[in-house]
């Protein structure tokens, strides 16, 4: 009968989760220990050569000066996007919520940059910053348009990161509407009553409550423009010269272009920790903030 | 009471004219894709004499759009269906058995919803390749089945905690197997989830290009975000099919939101606050 029973229970447990667990060990377990093992072997594609070099590659990755700039600028990056992208979203999310007409409309239109990839994406921006603003700095006289954005550094750099905020502040002011919806608004009549102005009342009342939201909103933040990919590829292209080139366009290129995929392995494992270690400490700090309601 | 009322006004004003500034790229990629390239470079921000659909039929042709629209919604349809199906049967097994075994694999996903792509694609690409099973759609849909699965089972895990035991044990008493129960009482009740998963798997899958632009090497298995960018980098010039060619890889997905609106951002919501 117990035998029976075990039998059953392996049955159920493979005929529910065979599948799923099938794809998930194929598609990320096993590449996941593979590419761990691969950081500590001197492999190349030429080569073939899978013999175990220890952390030479890790030490490589620190002594390649082209990928800490890289990784320097990619910080950066993620720096103001996260910034400029939360605080977009939050004022758009506010504003959404004080009784507007037309509030569904509004949302729906906000959110819409999020129905393209990071492909399009990049191309819009392009033909915008290449073309249509130097069209305009020329005609109206504004030097700071009359060039084009991607052909410099510095504004190159203010390109990626309005892209991505442009589109990431449509997502995240999704989520600061659920979260300061979720506010209870007799805290805010009691906030009134006890004679708080409006800001005292958004700032330690609304801001306060809506910490979960925050928390949410900055770790997606982080994650995603830390690993922007396609947006790179089509606005800059990592270009004028190899100048704009994020962290993962340079594993990419390391990998599959120059065939150097140890190396190429433990900077994604590096990049990784980076991203997790920011967006733990962040959600750490962050929710030391937050209220009971 | 005026003062109060002129504020309340000039909000308005202010929250769409926004409106109008933040979509503003659309406007311009739109207006454009109906004006020859000449136009375009002369005054882009210009109506055009005359509407003109020669850029889509050119885009249409040169991105070989038919091809790239098909197989983005072959890989689409079939990645979420198999994320959907296997992720809900998944996380009720976690739910309703309690096995140490099952407890260890769902910490085990958890823990993978962590890992970025970016770490997994190298070994991955090499893997696939050195087994000659790179180029093709179907292992791009099991790829996708991978990668979905931990945040279905993670989201049909929470929603299954939920829902209460009695109405499955009616169903046994009536004879019914574990299978048919799931399927005819449980999966019905997950709708909301199901929803949720839909839009943001939909949204992942449709756009995505560096999963893609590894594993699909032959032009004719192109997705949309793929054919985008061999058609940006081959014609470079000519801005006005380009243009053309941004509003067609747009359009499918703005009209699946407009339909879908109120779900997507409550999937989005949902999907962010749990």
């Amino acid at each position: 009968m117990k035998k029976n029973q075990a039998l059953r229970n392996t049955g159920l447990f493979f005929l529910f989760g065979g599948p799923s667990l099938i794809a998930f060990t194929l598609v990320f377990l096993i590449p996941f220990v593979v590419g761990v093992y691969l950081t500590f072997t001197k492999w190349d594609v030429i080569n073939n050569d899978g013999s175990f070099v220890g952390f030479v590659n890790y030490v490589e990755v620190f002594r390649d000066s082209t990928f800490l700039t890289q990784l320097w600028f990619t910080i950066r990056y993620v720096f103001f996007t996260v910034i400029i992208s939360n605080a977009l979203a939050f004022l758009i999310a506010l504003a959404l919520t004080t009784g507007i007409k037309g509030e569904r409309w509004l949302r729906t239109g906000y959110f819409t940059p999020n129905l393209i990839g990071g492909i399009v994406l990049g191309y819009l921006w392009q033909s915008l910053f290449s073309r249509v603003m130097p069209f305009l700095g020329q005609k109206y006289g504004w030097s700071l348009f009359e060039t084009s954005w991607l052909t410099n550094t510095d504004k190159a750099f203010w390109a990626l990161v309005i892209a991505t905020a442009w589109q990431l502040a449509g997502y995240l002011m999704i989520i600061y509407i659920a979260g300061i919806s979720g506010v209870p608004k007799d805290v805010i009549e009691a906030a009134k009553m006890d004679g708080a102005g409006n800001l005292t009342i958004l700032r330690s009342v609304v801001l306060r409550l809506a910490i979960p939201a925050v928390v949410v909103c900055i770790f997606l933040s982080l994650s995603r423009s830390f690993l922007t990919y396609d947006l790179n590829l089509s606005l800059t292209k990592g270009g004028p010269f190899n100048s704009t080139e994020l962290a993962t366009y340079h594993i990419v290129q390391k990998a599959f272009l120059s065939n150097q995929y140890g190396i190429g392995q433990a900077e994604a494992i590096v990049l990784f920790i980076i991203v997790a270690a920011v967006a733990l400490t962040q959600s750490y700090l962050l929710k030391k903030l937050e209220v009971e309601s | 009471m005026l003062a109060r009322r002129s504020f309340h006004f000039l909000k308005h004003v202010l929250i769409y004219a926004g409106l109008v500034v933040f979509l503003s790229p659309f406007l311009i990629v739109i207006l454009n894709s109906f004006k020859k390239t000449q136009y375009f470079v002369e005054n882009p921000i210009a109506l055009p004499d005359t509407f003109s659909f020669a850029n889509y039929a050119d885009a249409f042709d040169k991105m070989n759009f038919l091809q790239g629209f098909i197989n983005t919604l072959l890989i689409t349809v079939l990645g979420v269906l198999v994320i959907i199906l296997f992720s809900s049967m998944t996380g009720y097994l976690f739910v309703r058995f309690d096995w140490k075994v099952n407890k260890v694999l769902f910490f085990i996903m958890l823990a993978a919803m962590t890992v970025p792509f970016q770490v997994i694609m190298i070994p991955l690409v090499m893997l696939y390749g050195n087994l000659g099973l790179l180029d093709s759609k179907g292992i791009l849909i099991f790829m996708y089945m991978g990668f979905g699965i931990p945040l279905g089972v993670f989201t049909f895990h929470g929603f299954i905690k939920g829902i209460s035991y009695e109405l499955e044990e009616s169903s046994f008493l009536d004879g019914a197997s574990r299978f048919r129960t799931f399927f005819q009482i449980v999966f019905p009740l997950l709708k909301p989830v199901v929803v949720t998963l839909v839009v943001l798997d939909v949204l992942w899958i449709w756009n995505d290009y560096l999963l893609p632009s590894l594993v699909l090497l032959s032009p004719a298995n192109r997705t949309l975000p793929l054919s985008t960018y061999a058609f940006f980098s081959s014609y470079s010039v000519d801005y006005g099919p380009l243009m053309a060619g941004l509003v067609m890889t747009i359009i499918p997905v703005l009209i699946l939101y407009l339909v879908l609106q109120d779900y997507v951002i409550k999937g989005i919501s949902e999907g962010a606050l749990k």
